[in-house]
């Protein structure tokens, strides 16, 4: 067999067999753009004639809007409370002299392995008594529980990373522990602990399953109010909402790749 | 030489380390770390511990022990055809990942240049996509008058629109296109970590490429698959939002009966039996997979 034929030809199957691929990853999200944009109330492509009513539709519902306002107000709240814990957490088990510490890190990142679904439940069956479903605190309580370990885990790596003899030389030029910490190891860590709390705000913003059981009619997140709209009348405004939803996430995500360039 | 007591030998040794090794610089004491993890404690017993072990106290007793839950559970071959279901489907989600992840997480780490920035940007945006939102693209692709039934009819492949979403294969489909990226990372961070050297020094030696493939690269690459195949499996079995959307009456699984006994039927017990079960598998899967699982690789690995 001629060599050169033989592998243009292998060449092309493995191109066009990743490009399938490539296909079936992307094309789910980018299809609801042309959706969102679509003037007909069916969902058709390609769209007939582009229009932003559905935009428009999402901007003036104000249970869409008090739902965006809910998940917004509790995304930052839970990024803040996130961010300051999961750091605390970090140091500690990255500097602490503390016994048993694989287990304490093993309880750390348990949140990310327990299924959301039965930690929803439980979630439920404790909150509903004490009137704390559909309420703020009760979402900023279940959500940092669900954000604390992506802070953990990226300041955990700058942690690991850092050249702690840094550290040593301010405490040898007479720095208190104090003001090492904060004048020379902080500024340090400072990025990653910027990415964590982006990953906090995203993992706040987008979650569904939590959000879904423990939602009331009194408050609702974006992602509870989306998963009634999917199941019930499934309107072009969903691809609208999709749409800025995934625009966030992204712009969000890109945020992160320009910091950890620059470090 | 005056025999010491254990406590006074761990005096002396501590301070002798103190004094020669710096440990005292380099950590934090033990006081101190307790108090920089005591708001991750009130928030883990407010928001999970206490949570889930008021779960399991509820599917135990009511109020005297009974084990009436389980039973149902275990007794009922409804509930256990559920649980078959759930491990196939985990199962064939995890197997389809790999075959699909691996050429992707490869072509990640090997591509040069604007092909690597596509292939880069790809990936991040699927990854990045809220799961609610890629749930509801699939049903826009596959539901009766979507478009994928569209298509087939307008080109003339068939002449009815066929049922193509709330059966099974359509729950692997989309569950495969969530959980992928899980697959994708610690897959690219491992083959990133091989040298591409390697398969070229095999070449050099007179393998062919597909031997230097299966020799050289493939090996080195399998913690990050290891770790990937757990990764999507532990998440596949209790995935909720995308079977609960995708999935039909007849496509239940561990969790979607959950969620169908705690917000349809209201029997809490029951749902509460339910999620310790699923709880349990999982912490069972973790626990055997301790080793190859690791949650950082591949996590920092995006982009």
């Amino acid at each position: 067999m001629p060599d050169p034929y033989w592998r243009a030809l292998v060449t092309l199957l493995i191109g066009s067999v990743l490009g399938a691929i490539f296909f079936f990853l992307v094309l789910p999200t980018l299809i609801i753009i042309p959706i969102s944009l679509n003037t007909s109330n069916y969902i058709e492509f390609p769209p007939k004639a582009l229009t932003l009513h559905w935009y428009r539709a999402y901007f003036n519902d104000p249970d869409w809007m008090a739902a965006t306002f809910f998940s917004l107000k509790i995304a930052m709240a839970t990024t803040v409370a996130a961010t300051i814990i999961g750091t605390m957490t970090a140091i500690a088990l990255v500097r602490g002299n503390l016994p048993g510490k694989s287990i304490l890190q093993a309880l750390t990142f348990s949140p990310m392995i327990v299924p959301h679904i039965v930690l929803g439940v439980a979630l439920y069956l404790v909150f509903a008594p004490l009137r704390l479903t559909g309420n703020f605190l009760g979402f900023l309580i279940a959500h940092t529980v669900l954000a604390v370990p992506y802070v953990v885990l990226t300041v955990m790596a700058a942690l690991q990373r850092f050249d702690f003899t840094i550290e040593l030389a301010a405490l040898s030029c007479g720095a208190s522990r104090l003001r090492s910490f904060f004048s020379v190891v902080l500024p340090n860590i400072a990025p990653s602990i910027a990415i964590g709390a982006v990953f906090a705000f995203l993992s706040s913003f987008d979650e569904a399953t939590v959000a879904f059981f423990i939602s009331d009619t009194g408050g609702k997140t974006i992602s509870r109010k989306m998963f009634e709209d999917i199941d019930f009348n499934l309107t072009p405004v969903i691809a609208a909402v999709s749409t800025i939803m995934v625009g966030l996430s992204v712009f969000l995500m890109a945020i992160i790749h320009h910091v950890k360039a620059r470090t | 030489m005056r025999k010491l007591s254990p406590i006074a030998r761990d005096g002396v040794r501590r301070r002798f380390r103190q004094a020669f090794t710096q440990t005292s610089f380099r950590h934090y004491s033990t006081a101190l770390s307790l108090y920089l993890l005591a708001p991750l404690f009130a928030v883990l017993i407010a928001g999970f511990l206490y949570p889930i072990g008021h779960l399991v106290k509820l599917s135990l007793f009511s109020p005297g022990l009974d084990f009436s839950a389980y039973i149902r559970v275990f007794e009922t071959p409804l509930y256990m055809a559920v649980m078959a279901r759930t491990f196939r489907v985990a199962l064939a989600v995890t197997v389809l990942s790999l075959l699909l992840g691996f050429p992707v997480a490869f072509a990640m780490a090997r591509l040069k240049g604007r092909l690597a920035l596509v292939a880069g940007a790809a990936v991040f945006v699927a990854l990045w996509s809220p799961v609610l939102v890629r749930s509801y693209a699939w049903i826009v692709l596959l539901q009766r008058n979507g478009m994928v039934n569209q298509f087939l009819t307008e080109t003339g492949i068939t002449s009815e629109p066929l049922r193509l979403i709330y059966n099974e294969s359509a729950v692997i489909l989309a569950m495969t296109h969530v959980l992928m990226p899980f697959m994708i990372l610690p897959i690219f961070a491992a083959l990133r970590s091989v040298p591409g050297e390697y398969a070229l020094a095999a070449r050099n030696l007179g393998a062919t490429a597909t031997r230097a493939f299966f020799r050289v690269t493939l090996p080195l690459s399998l913690p990050g698959v290891f770790a990937g195949c757990v990764m999507c499996f532990i998440l596949a079995l209790g995935f909720y939002i995308t079977p609960a959307l995708i999935g039909g009456p007849g496509t239940l699984m561990m969790a979607t009966l959950i969620g169908q006994q705690a917000t349809a039927l209201l029997d809490w017990p029951f749902a509460a039996a339910l999620s310790t079960v699923l709880l349990c598998l999982t912490l069972f899967f973790v626990l055997v997979f301790r080793k190859v699982l690791s949650f950082n690789r591949g996590f920092h690995g995006v982009g």
